[in-house]
């Protein structure tokens, strides 16, 4: 009995996330791609794989890592780099004789298997590799940062992202990163539909991932470290493992940060893209994937759509030039943020996921009176 | 047999611990008592692998187990129960005894000592999706215990399990002990509950600042006058 209800919960879910993509389907076929709508639902689509990989480290392992930026960095630049057209090289990279690279995962997978299904492969796989670049820099770093806590680890890693972004815009390395100029000219996935698939492979990876063994060994590292190490779970074995796997997906994430942006400079992964995504994991829950999602979708519409009118003299009907100026969008933003920490503790969603909510009352409420012993 | 024999351990310049011997024969209730400080969690951490001893050994039928790690430890079967209960707060009871199972891979035998560990406790499968952090204390200790079954010990290790509870509540977790050591499960008791822990010992070990000073079966260490003395409250 209590089995098929849970299966119950679990079909509704999957119902939702299909009408969702059937609806970006429908939305990709009515409204052109330079729509303000489709626009927002790529960005968030990234947003939405970066939170979670970093709700993955801070919310699930417990780990307070802020260098969530470097590593998209690193995705967004593998991508780049691997994907320019061997034609087009010679303009990107004008100040660098061509570049380094000479040439183009998508062409050369169009070249076995068709221009059509080659090049989306071949932009998938220079996609994985830059999330296993930014994995492979994770691995690095976290030999000597995992040792710190709290923090001593945000530090670290916050430095590290830094780093590596004025490293990237040293001219030494122009001939392969383009100095401080733009990567520009490589394909892009023009769907926001494409980009619903893709963040959502990703995420059901990391919620398989959450939810296996390995998951349950992080959620005990973030609840006591003595204890899990007691139950002989392997703390140095595990921490890294979360730290590669979080970079990994953060790095895609990148990559298709570059692929939305159109030009890929390392000027605009700043820190305060990592603060971005920090909020967005702590308003939605920590420890929820769905708040993450969900939150990244609100943040982004109203950032970039929803609001944007505060700025531009009118909103809702409402038309106040002197109060409406540039600026006033981020001053509502701020208290729209500050109400919902005051109201809601614990992020949107707590730590519950989208099946928890779908679960039939009598069984929350029952947890509740428990709680309340 | 689990065999300790001059056991040493420092914290810094601190010896906590100045070569301590013991055994705990298969089967039986071994329980140390002492004061605060005596070093009785030490001991238990020592042979856990979560402190590293200076010097001496630790036998567990006859394979030393002192410098390896803590997985291997406890695939010989020594599970540590640690103080003050320390379940995962932040998860379900069912979670916290799967973490018990962590590093098995017989996924019906767990099913099974999820039932056992059920059976023991009625009141956790009750709970069994309730946050670990909101039950009470009792409860928390009783859980505690479970996740340590749920490594299918050998030897079981429970550091203090009456800390912080209520005289009823500790006369239940005694009575489980008693259960579990009755189904086959050697145990390693520490307590400063010495009545308590006396009682249901087979053996037992007195420590004070480091080191052993008594040894007995737990009836002759009830009847002494000087354990009577220190621990048990005699009536002047």
């Amino acid at each position: 009995m209590k089995k098929k209800t849970i299966q119950k919960e679990y079909i509704i879910t999957a119902v939702i996330l299909l009408a969702i993509l059937a609806a970006a389907f429908v939305l990709d076929s009515m409204l052109p791609s330079y729509h303000i709508a489709i626009k927002v639902i790529k960005k968030a689509c990234v947003y939405s794989l970066v939170a979670v990989s970093m709700n993955l480290l801070n919310g699930f392992t417990g780990l307070f890592s802020l260098g969530q930026a470097g590593f998209m960095l690193l995705g967004a630049y593998s991508y780049a780099v691997l994907c320019i057209p061997v034609a087009k090289r010679a303009g990107v990279y004008q100040y660098f004789d061509g570049g380094l690279v000479q040439f183009s995962i998508p062409e050369i997978f169009s070249g076995i298997l068709g221009d059509k299904v080659g090049t989306t492969v071949g932009m998938l796989v220079a996609l994985l590799i830059g999330g296993l670049v930014a994995a492979l820099f994770a691995y690095l770093i976290g030999l000597p940062v995992l040792r710190l806590k709290s923090d001593y680890l945000a530090i670290a890693t916050l430095g590290f992202a830094e780093i590596l972004r004025a490293f990237f815009q040293w001219n030494a390395l122009g001939p392969i990163t383009n100095g401080s100029n733009l990567l520009k000219s490589y394909p892009d996935l023009s769907r926001a539909s494409a980009y619903i698939i893709l963040a959502g492979a990703f995420i059901a990876c990391i919620v398989l991932l959450v939810n296996s063994t390995y998951g349950r060994a992080f959620k005990a590292i973030r609840d006591d470290e003595v204890a899990a190490e007691a139950m002989g779970i392997n703390l140095a074995h595990h921490k890294r493992l979360a730290f590669i796997i979080s970079s990994f997906f953060a790095g895609i994430g990148g990559g298709m940060l570059a692929m939305y942006m159109g030009a890929v400079q390392a000027l605009s992964f700043k820190s305060t893209m990592t603060y971005e995504i920090l909020l967005i994991v702590v308003i939605g829950g920590i420890g929820s994937i769905t708040g993450s999602v969900l939150t990244s979708f609100l943040y982004v519409a109203s950032l970039e759509w929803l609001l944007r009118g505060l700025d531009s003299g009118k909103f809702l009907g409402i038309s106040a030039p002197g109060i409406f100026k540039n600026g006033f969008r981020m001053a509502v933003v701020s208290i729209i943020i500050m109400i919902v920490v005051l109201f809601f503790r614990k992020g949107i969603m707590g730590d519950k996921e989208l099946p928890d909510l779908l679960r039939k009352h009598g069984k929350s409420k029952k947890k509740e009176d428990g709680a309340n012993e | 047999m689990l065999k300790i024999e001059n056991l040493q351990v420092a914290y810094g310049g601190i010896q906590a611990l100045r070569g301590i011997s013991l055994e705990v024969p298969d089967g039986k209730i071994v329980t140390l008592i002492g004061a605060n400080g005596a070093g009785k969690s030490t001991t238990l951490r020592t042979i856990s692998g979560l402190v590293k001893a200076k010097g001496g050994s630790i036998q567990y039928d006859g394979t030393e187990l002192v410098g390896k790690p803590i997985t291997s430890i406890i695939e010989t079967g020594i599970i540590h129960v640690p103080e003050g209960r320390r379940v995962f707060p932040d998860m379900t009871v069912l979670e916290n005894l799967k973490i018990g199972a962590y590093l098995r891979n017989d996924k019906d035998g767990i099913e099974k000592d999820i039932k056992w560990v059920y059976e023991l406790f009625p009141r956790l499968e009750e709970r069994s999706w309730q946050l670990a952090g909101t039950l009470s204390g009792g409860e928390q200790q009783m859980l505690a215990v479970g996740r340590g079954l749920m490594a299918r010990p050998k030897v079981l290790m429970m550091d203090e399990p009456s800390l912080g509870l209520a005289p009823i509540v500790v006369q239940g977790i005694f009575d489980i002990i008693r259960e579990i050591n009755r189904q086959g499960v050697t145990i390693l008791l520490i307590e400063q509950n010495a009545n308590m822990a006396l009682k249901i010992a087979d053996y037992a070990y007195v420590m004070e600042t480091g080191r052993i000073t008594m040894t007995g079966t737990g009836r002759e260490l009830l009847e002494n006058e000087a354990v009577k003395e220190a621990y048990l409250g005699k009536k002047k």
